[in-house]
């Protein structure tokens, strides 16, 4: 790893950069407040638009923390622990954005308890609600648990905290699709194939967030998460991306293959754009094309093995799930409308100033959880993983040996 | 708060509607008691698509609605709010449309609201319950409980529902004398086949305005009496309803 010395004015400069784009975001969600949503560039055929899609790509980066709560917890990977405590502070911060998403798209937010105040139980929304709410409880309380543990070894009940979390996890993103897979209204949402692959694009991209921030914490010297979980994590998110590729072909198959005009039109405006509307083309062409020049990165070991190019294929993975998920897959969704309007979508300033602003509120948050959780928290993670060598089951060993 | 629908407009909406029902709506109780029949009703209506187009331009039954409940009229297209609008024939019914129609056909207006679904999408997705189905029939909408999630909308196959992109007044208020209460920006309207006056012994104003002088397009009725004008028409007359491969049983029915 390359010597480099800590510049702590780069990062005030970063974090006051960061502030600034929180208060333009918050006027804008004044703006938005005082006018009405009609302020967006969401329209009566377009409902949902960055917001909603926003949620959607975070309650799945939110879910993956089951790549770093599966190797610790239930295959005792105990070099995962570092891992274990950035992935748990990534989820966290990720779903409290995601809940502010849903914030920003209600017409009355001050409404908002509502959902609970009168529950509907036929409501995909109401489960999504509490499924989420349980899962950052857990996740929060299983989190603080390990990171005040202050150098003695987490509490038993913490792993079987943990151990109850792991469905949760997969939980949220499961009732997130079928929010969505059950409309007979949105053919392009109707598939089964929906959930599984929100969990292959969320396990692709999680990993891939935090590979990269790892990347750029251990270059700060500021917390190392270990080259064993990184390498670990990479493969995870390279056979994820793999499995999102192959339901995605396998959806377009059963849409085009059928001939039914309303499977496939959305593909149809997706791929190709409908009558003469073509707002997503680049979008849809460019998030395709990231994947797979990624896959062939990530699959060749003498270009995987270069690490800026896999650094850079990384990035790639999580900006393509970023198109599909945080834009298309729910754009997409309403095109053509149910009376066979097609309307392009143009998300409006103050729109990508509250996206902007949400964004940078959790990486101010997640500046703060470096300063004052995980540096302060080494000997508690310590505690987590307490000789680098332990725990390593047989097998694994015969494939160290084989490495070697 | 919410200012476009205070409590006071409500209590003076209700009021009305119960002033109208106990005592000057006997002629109009009368209309609605012998169509309702006996037992508890379930609310349907036909349209004769062929009679409603017959008169070109009409728009009085969806002037008549939009102003006597407050529909905002906006200027663009895509923050418009609608309860009863006309759509070409070919947009309402894709599935009935083939490569050798008539363009005059494709193009015909139909009439197109609320289907007032049996199975409605919309309830079940709503994660509050602002809005429900009545034992009537009627799929109803608390403006005052919905937070604006547009859930319903997603959901609803027939773009049936709008939101209040923008703030509705002034838009539905000038010059309107109108009892019901004005919506706020931020909630989701539709048709709501004039509970206020249905409850009130009253048919929907659409259907009244349609008979008083217009084609008398609109046919409204109890769909659990055999014996009523609805079901006559219905038993007799060739009837499509938008998208019913969905399931979603409408309960308006179209006359061709």
């Amino acid at each position: 790893m390359p010597e480099t010395t800590r510049h702590p004015t780069v990062s005030w400069i970063l974090q006051g950069l960061l502030f600034v784009l929180v208060v333009l975001g918050c006027v804008a969600y004044g703006v938005q407040v005082r006018n009405g949503l009609g302020v967006t560039g969401l329209s009566r055929e377009m409902p949902w638009g960055l917001y909603i899609s926003q949620f959607t790509f975070l309650v799945g980066i939110g879910a993956s923390a089951v790549t770093v709560l599966l190797p610790y917890y239930v295959h005792r990977q105990k070099t995962f622990a570092r891992a274990l405590v950035l992935g748990e502070v990534v989820a966290v911060i990720a779903l409290c954005q995601a809940l502010l998403f849903i914030m920003v798209d209600l017409g009355k937010p001050g409404r908002l308890l509502n959902i609970l105040l009168y529950p509907a139980p036929s409501s995909l929304m109401f489960w999504d609600c509490l499924t989420l709410g349980g899962y950052l409880t857990l996740s929060a309380v299983g989190l603080a648990a390990v990171l005040f543990a202050r150098g003695g070894s987490p509490a038993r009940w913490v792993r079987g905290l943990a151990l109850a979390t792991i469905p949760w996890a997969i939980g949220i993103h499961v009732v997130t699709a079928l929010l969505y897979a059950g409309l007979a209204a949105r053919p392009a949402w109707m598939t089964a194939v929906l959930a599984p692959r929100f969990l292959a694009t969320a396990f692709a991209s999680g990993p891939a967030l935090l590979i990269l921030l790892a990347a750029v914490l251990a270059r700060r010297k500021v917390f190392d998460v270990g080259r064993e979980a990184i390498d670990r994590l990479s493969t995870i998110m390279t056979y994820a991306a793999m499995v999102s590729l192959l339901l995605a072909l396998l959806e377009a198959f059963t849409a085009l293959y059928s001939g039914i005009p309303a499977a496939g039109e959305h593909l149809e405006y997706l791929f190709l754009g409908l009558e003469g509307h073509a707002g997503l083309v680049a979008f849809t062409y460019g998030g395709w094309l990231l994947l797979l020049l990624a896959l062939v990165v990530l699959l060749v070991p003498s270009l995987r093995r270069r690490r800026g190019l896999a650094h850079a294929a990384t990035a790639a993975v999580l900006l393509s799930v970023l198109a599909e998920k945080g834009l298309c897959l729910v754009t997409s969704g309403f095109v053509p409308s149910p009376l066979g309007y097609v309307r392009d979508y143009r998300p409006s300033l103050i729109e990508l100033g509250i996206v902007i602003g949400i964004y940078a509120g959790g990486a101010l948050v997640f500046f703060g959880a470096c300063r004052w959780l995980l540096t302060p928290s080494e000997s508690a993670i310590h505690a987590l993983n307490p000789s680098p060598t332990t725990a390593r089951e047989p097998g694994m060993a015969r494939v160290a040996q084989m490495e070697n | 708060m919410n200012r476009g629908l205070s409590r006071r407009d409500l209590l003076a909406g209700t009021g009305a509607a119960l002033g109208a029902a106990l005592m000057g709506g006997t002629a109009a109780r009368t209309a609605l008691g012998a169509a309702a029949g006996a037992g508890s009703p379930l609310w349907g209506m036909a349209v004769d698509v062929a009679r409603c187009a017959s008169v070109a331009g009409c728009r009085r039954c969806i002037d008549a609605c939009h102003a006597a409940h407050r529909v905002p009229t906006i200027a663009e297209a895509r923050h418009e709010v609608k309860w009863v609008w006309k759509e070409p024939f070919a947009r309402v019914f894709p599935e009935q449309i083939h490569t050798y129609e008539a363009e005059a056909q494709k193009q015909m207006p139909v009439l197109v609201l609320c289907n007032h679904c049996k199975n409605s999408p919309c309830t079940r997705v709503c994660p509050t319950g602002a809005t429900w189905r009545r034992s009537d029939g009627v799929v109803a909408m608390d403006e005052h409980r919905c937070i604006g999630c547009r859930y319903c909308m997603a959901a609803c196959p027939y773009g049936a529902r709008s939101f209040n992109w923008e703030k509705p007044r002034p838009g539905n208020s000038d010059g309107n004398t109108s009892n019901y209460p004005a919506r706020t920006a931020g909630v989701v309207e539709k048709c709501n086949l004039c509970v206020e006056r249905l409850d009130a012994g009253q048919v929907p104003l659409c259907v009244a305005i349609c008979r008083s002088a217009g084609p008398a397009a609109l046919t409204f009725g109890n769909l659990e009496d055999a014996n009523s004008p609805l079901r006559q028409l219905l038993a007799t007359r060739r009837v499509l309803r938008r998208r019913p491969a969905l399931g979603t049983e409408p309960r308006v029915f179209y006359l061709v």
